[in-house]
């Protein structure tokens, strides 16, 4: 496939997330997602761009802002918007909601609200995928907080100890929630500052161009597979809404706001394929394409019905019921 | 096979023939392999199945368990020892908050079929930290089997069933009982999880207990025979699933209840049974329901205060006696 039209794939992808997170918001504010979100607009190209690098069966563990990770990876923003509405047609049965989105028929294992907790449980499906010989690799998701939390440090030193093949690609928007992250970590790059104390490599990425994390991940992917043990991606980027629902991120300074949105990782491929020669009406097809299915999933998703009540007795035990005595 | 097989014998044991019947069963945790565990308990297997399928950790609990859990959302069946149960606390995230609600909050989407091992119980003089019985921590979490064998034909075939089971099962070993004797179970033994044992009957009491404290109530019954009471002794083996129907069907015969447990009394598992018992089993009893738990202390040193801590045989005999007035 020609660069641009790859781009040109990668740009749409983007778009439609962005979109299904447009939508969220709005739902939310239309009192039809209960809760709370985080959302990930502004940090697409971190979930577009890994995704494109790997293997359509390799694991992916996000957190619980992972809208991107699970659209990315082949969930449907019908079914994502379905799931925040708390309907039956929901990605997870309703029973998740927005911080725990996962699609496992295509590897994407799940969305942890615990910051760390699925560090370990990378490390873990990456051993394994060695010890089945399946030559697969996970990858975790998580963000610059996470570089603080002991279960960050046990998984790197056990993965890179057992050389296992997982990637840790750490999303950092320079906020710890409300603080910033270089308030609270003693060193510069909260998590490729750390590889080196587990003699791993650790790089550095714009997370916001969707090309440069394409080939870091792919790099790193290639080496993990090969046998030659995990690695850490610290990609750059930057979100759009606070960090959560209750969050207005009045805390961030207007000009450091400024410039990262003047760094949109969808202007930035938008910018690039216009460079490449692909014409204006073809990226507005793509983004209408998009809006149209966000649109069409808004509209599904307000149809479904709820979930049947007794489901909430479901699905505690791998019988399907939830019996805990005689 | 030898005609006795010790309870710390018959962990390596158990967990043996199950990694003979299924390649897909691999055991992880501190010092397990060459040095065959700190308390011996998985003596051979290094040697019998090799570093492939034996794999020594660092000390990181969070790492063990959740790498254990990624493994089991993968196609493996880990069993991951946690070297005391007192240290369950360094991974308690993963006991509470992730294996137990993955199942459920992704809508059935994965299942975990892991055991974690660990060596539970005092009596042995380790001090407040070493020495805790936390079964009934478990017990708090929804999405939990409990297991907790007390003779070595249990140990084996409690065994066989958590790790052949598809969900995700916490298996204490008792410290006390390591050095106890008993006859080897034939080849393929399984003990259902949630069938309690009667281990004496009698028509008199009926004393339900746990793992070591099997011992403790057989030791009363002994001594209450002898006073012409007839004690029957239920060893509920399991927690999770909770055998109500075996209790319930001894109160029948007897009429009267006293539990026999290690953990504290403020939260222990006897609580939950003496409420059950109260809402189905009222019209059953002639007595007030009798715990005999351990003092609300943590667990001192000396042999002196433990033995004033943890239940004994007289403090059993002496509730049931209190309970002939009625």
């Amino acid at each position: 496939m020609a660069v641009r039209d790859e781009l040109l794939a990668l740009y749409e992808q983007m778009v439609l997330i962005r979109r299904t997170e447009k939508a969220a918001h709005d739902l939310f504010l239309s009192g039809l997602v209960k809760g709370t979100t985080h959302l990930a607009a502004g940090q697409e190209a971190i979930a577009v761009g890994a995704s494109a690098a790997l293997r359509p069966d390799d694991y992916v563990f996000a957190t619980y802002r992972g809208h991107h990770h699970a659209l990315a990876r082949g969930a449907t923003p019908e079914e994502c918007l379905a799931e925040l509405m708390s309907r039956a047609t929901g990605l997870c049965g309703a029973k998740g909601g927005s911080m725990h989105l996962t699609k496992a028929s295509s590897g994407m294992l799940g969305s942890y609200a615990i910051v760390g907790s699925h560090l370990p449980m990378a490390a873990g499906a990456a051993w394994s995928a060695r010890l089945r010989g399946t030559g697969q690799i996970a990858v975790a998701f998580f963000g610059d907080g996470a570089t603080n939390i002991g279960a960050f440090h046990e998984a790197l030193n056990l993965a890179a100890v057992w050389k296992l093949p997982v990637l840790f690609v750490c999303e950092n928007n320079l906020y710890m929630e409300y603080t910033p992250i270089a308030d609270v970590t003693a060193v510069a790059r909260p998590a490729a500052d750390r590889a080196p104390s587990y003699g791993i490599p650790g790089e550095v990425v714009d997370g916001n161009d969707v090309v440069a994390v394409r080939e870091a991940v792919a790099r790193l992917a290639g080496r993990a597979r090969a046998g030659d043990g995990p690695a850490l991606l610290e990609a750059l980027t930057y979100r759009h809404f606070g960090h959560s629902r209750a969050d207005p991120a009045t805390y961030r300074p207007a000009e450091e706001v400024e410039r990262w949105l003047k760094h949109d990782p969808l202007d930035l491929a938008r910018g690039r394929l216009a460079e490449l020669g692909v014409p204006e009406e073809t990226l507005t097809e793509a983004e209408a394409r998009a809006q149209d299915v966000v649109q069409k999933a808004v509209e599904a998703a307000k149809a479904a019905p709820p979930p049947e009540p007794r489901e909430a007795l479901t699905d505690v035990w791998a019988d399907g019921g939830a019996a805990w005595r005689t | 096979m030898a005609d006795v097989i010790t309870y710390r014998e018959a962990v390596a044991e158990g967990i043996a023939r199950e990694m003979r019947r299924d390649g897909s069963v691999v055991c992880l945790g501190e010092d397990i392999g060459a040095a065959g565990g700190v308390f011996k308990t998985t003596v051979g297997l290094l040697e019998e199945f090799g570093p492939e399928r034996v794999w020594d950790t660092p000390i990181s609990e969070q790492a063990i368990v959740g790498a254990a859990m990624g493994a089991a959302m993968t196609g493996m069946r880990p069993v991951a020892e946690i070297m005391f149960s007192d240290f369950l606390a360094c991974c308690w995230d993963y006991l509470a908050n992730e294996i137990p609600k993955v199942r459920y909050m992704t809508g059935g989407q994965v299942t975990v079929p892991l055991v974690v091992r660990t060596a539970n119980g005092g009596g042995l003089g380790f001090g407040a930290q070493h020495s805790q019985a936390t079964e009934n921590w478990a017990l708090t979490v929804p999405g939990l089997k409990i297991a907790a064998p007390a003779t070595p034909a249990d140990v084996i075939g409690m065994m066989a069933a958590a790790i052949r089971s598809d969900d995700p099962v916490v298996f204490f070993e008792h410290k006390g009982l390591l050095a106890s004797k008993g006859p080897p179970p034939a080849p393929d033994h399984v003990v259902e999880l949630g069938r309690a044992a009667v281990v004496r009957e009698g028509g008199d009491v009926t004393l339900v207990a746990l793992a070591s404290m099997v011992r403790v109530a057989l030791e009363a019954a002994g001594r209450l025979a002898a006073e012409g009471i007839e004690a029957e002794v239920v060893d509920l083996r399991c927690l999770v699933p909770l055998d109500v129907a075996t209790v319930l069907a001894s109160l029948g015969r007897t009429s009267r209840l006293v539990t026999v447990e290690e953990n504290p009394y403020q939260g222990g598992w006897g609580a939950t049974l003496a409420s059950v018992v109260a809402d189905e089993g009222f019209g059953l009893l002639d007595a007030p329901v009798r715990r005999v738990a351990g003092e609300c202390v943590p667990l001192p040193f000396a042999d002196e205060l433990e033995e004033e801590v943890i239940p004994t045989a007289d403090k059993v005999a002496a509730a049931v006696r209190s309970l002939a007035a009625y």
